[in-house]
């Protein structure tokens, strides 16, 4: 039953240039077909993590410690040339924000088969053909109207769509989404959860969902990283960590998080203990830490 | 019906519409509300709820008067306020406020946050005891006094979102408009700036209009609820009864949208538009 990870971190850390880690040791693995959420608040490293693995973080940010293993592959152990040709392969990203994500003086179509043809090498037939099964299998009724347009053109639902097309459509076996569900209405915001967690399945695609919103994690997810300060502060199954969160700020951070069905009992600021814990954790963790090798 | 300080009568804004503006030339207009009718009762916050394009930030504007209706009338406090000149809305200021969705855009970079809250005081002939009304703004927003002397980019959101907060109301105004207060800003930070203004809103006996997308935050800030799409008014009621037996299908699928921090397998796979019965 032990199937190889899709995903392992072991124990990253990555800091900034004065020497502040951003990334505190974190670790965790993704099984094949499992979708790992990562929630926290701005500034908890998550989108970071999700950098990390792609190998796009910023410049400023140095990994200093720690593995990561895409399907068994230590990425550090690769030439920079080979990893960004493994990556290419086997990862995609939908991200936030569609309209930024697009370029807004190009069509629809191209930018989304150069990924197939430019890294995969595919041809411009195939990866056209690919394109569209995958943008009716998004739902977008007219696929050969909507590869003729510009950005602009489309709702921010139909933009994420096709983003979603993208991703899935040189078969990755990871993808990274960072908040791909933020900037979109609620309405809007259920279908895409849906349509994700359809092709997800059908496909067998792992998922690193990146999220600040603990209503989306127990939706999509099955496995949770709760993150602060660039560290996890809880993992666990989805199910266990919302009938017993263990660590007082996941049991904060839900209290914290709205719910119409019960007004009184969520929208509860955080207490100043928890916090004052959590700055205790972080400074313990410093304390304690050395990098192995720099 | 409950005293109104705001009524609302066929309200309709019409703005140009930009991107049908051909390059010389004037731009077409293009009808954002299309006739709305309500009250804002006193001392209570209402919250108005709508997707993006529902036109509930125009609405905003026009109950405080940013722009002007292309037909209808808003009354303030018993007084017809559709038309006014400026001139004639200036005294009005006072008793308008605003509190922005995005601090760090809404506070001048280049000057304290002192001679930000200072700044509408001055406007609106309270420029005595300056240094002492803002101390009592930032008191009353659970800040420091020596903010006073920082700048925004030295806050937290939080903090900023507080200043705000503070600067609109300084001027005791009778009523306020939140656009999206707290849609940039984290969970924790969120509840601490919603429970300040629903504390503020009851000491201060405010007429608040809480303009959000979040449904969740409406219910348990606000005592009424309009629920906007594309222009027009959906449905609207005190809040309890809205939540405990929405009429209309779209109030009903906004709020089946709206992803519980719970396990629900059955949630995604239910239809968007899952009928009540």
């Amino acid at each position: 039953m032990s199937a190889a990870p899709c995903l392992e971190i072991s124990n990253l850390s990555a800091t900034l240039p004065s020497g502040m880690r951003v990334l505190r040791s974190v670790s965790l693995k993704i099984a094949p077909g499992e979708v790992h959420a990562l929630v926290g608040e701005s500034g908890a490293g998550k989108s970071m993590i999700g950098k990390a693995v792609l190998g796009v973080l910023p410049t400023s940010v140095r990994i200093v410690e720690g593995d990561m293993l895409l399907e068994g592959t230590r990425l550090g152990a690769l030439s920079p040339k080979a990893r960004r040709a493994l990556i290419g392969a086997r990862t995609a990203l939908i991200p936030q924000d569609p309209l930024t994500a697009l370029n807004p003086s190009r069509r629809i179509g191209p930018q989304i088969t150069d990924r197939l043809i430019r890294i995969l090498g595919w041809s411009a037939s195939k990866a056209e053909s690919r394109i569209r099964r995958l943008l009716d299998e998004v739902q977008i009724r007219e696929p050969g109207r909507v590869v003729g347009c510009y950005p602009h053109e489309l709702s921010g639902g139909m933009r994420q769509r096709v983003l979603i097309a993208a991703a899935f459509a040189a078969e990755p076996r990871l993808i990274v989404a960072d908040e791909p569900t933020t900037a979109l209405d609620v309405t809007v915001q259920k279908q895409i959860l849906r349509l994700i967690a359809d092709l997800q399945r059908e496909h067998g695609t792992a998922i690193l969902f990146v999220t600040h919103d603990l209503g989306v994690v127990a939706k999509i997810s099955q496995k949770v990283s709760v993150l602060y300060a660039g560290m996890v502060v809880e993992e666990a199954d989805t199910t266990a960590l919302f009938a017993a969160p263990q660590h007082p700020y996941t049991r904060a951070l839900m209290a914290a998080t709205p719910r119409y069905t019960d007004p009184y009992a969520s929208l509860l600021p955080v207490d100043a203990a928890v916090l004052a814990g959590l700055a205790g954790e972080v400074a313990e963790a410093d304390r304690a830490w050395r990098p192995v090798h720099a | 019906m409950p005293d109104a300080l705001i009524t609302v009568r066929g309200l309709k804004v019409a703005l140009p519409d930009m991107t049908r503006k051909p390059l010389f030339g004037r731009a077409p207009m293009a009808e954002i509300l299309k006739g709305l009718d309500f009250e804002l009762p006193k001392n209570s916050i209402t919250g108005i709820v709508g997707e993006s394009g529902s036109g509930k930030s125009t609405l905003g504007r026009a109950l405080v008067r940013l722009i002007e209706p292309s037909a209808g009338s808003v009354t303030f406090d018993g007084r017809d306020i559709t038309h006014l000149s400026d001139a004639e809305l200036k005294p009005l200021r006072r008793d308008l406020q605003m509190i922005f969705q995005d601090p760090m855009s809404s506070l001048n970079p280049r000057r304290t946050i002192g001679s930000i809250i200072a700044a509408p005081l001055k406007q609106n002939g309270m420029g005595d005891n300056l240094r002492e009304r803002v101390a009592e703004a930032l008191r009353r927003v659970g800040l420091p006094v020596n903010f006073a002397m920082r700048y925004r980019h030295e806050l937290s959101g939080g903090q900023r979102q507080r200043v705000g907060i503070a600067r609109a109301l300084a001027l005791s105004p009778k009523f306020v408009l939140a656009d999206e207060i707290v849609s940039g800003l984290d969970v924790s930070t969120q509840a601490q700036v919603l429970t300040l203004l629903e504390r503020l809103a009851g000491e201060m006996g405010l007429t608040v209009a809480f303009i959000s997308h979040d449904l969740s935050v409406i219910r348990r800030l606000c005592r009424q609820v309009i629920v906007m799409r594309q222009g027009e008014i959906v449905e609207a009621g005190p809040t309890d009864e809205l939540f405990g037996d929405p009429k209309q299908a779209y109030t009903r699928e906004l709020i089946a949208a709206i992803p519980l921090p719970e396990i629900d397998p059955d949630w995604l796979r239910a239809k968007p538009l899952a009928a009540a019965n």
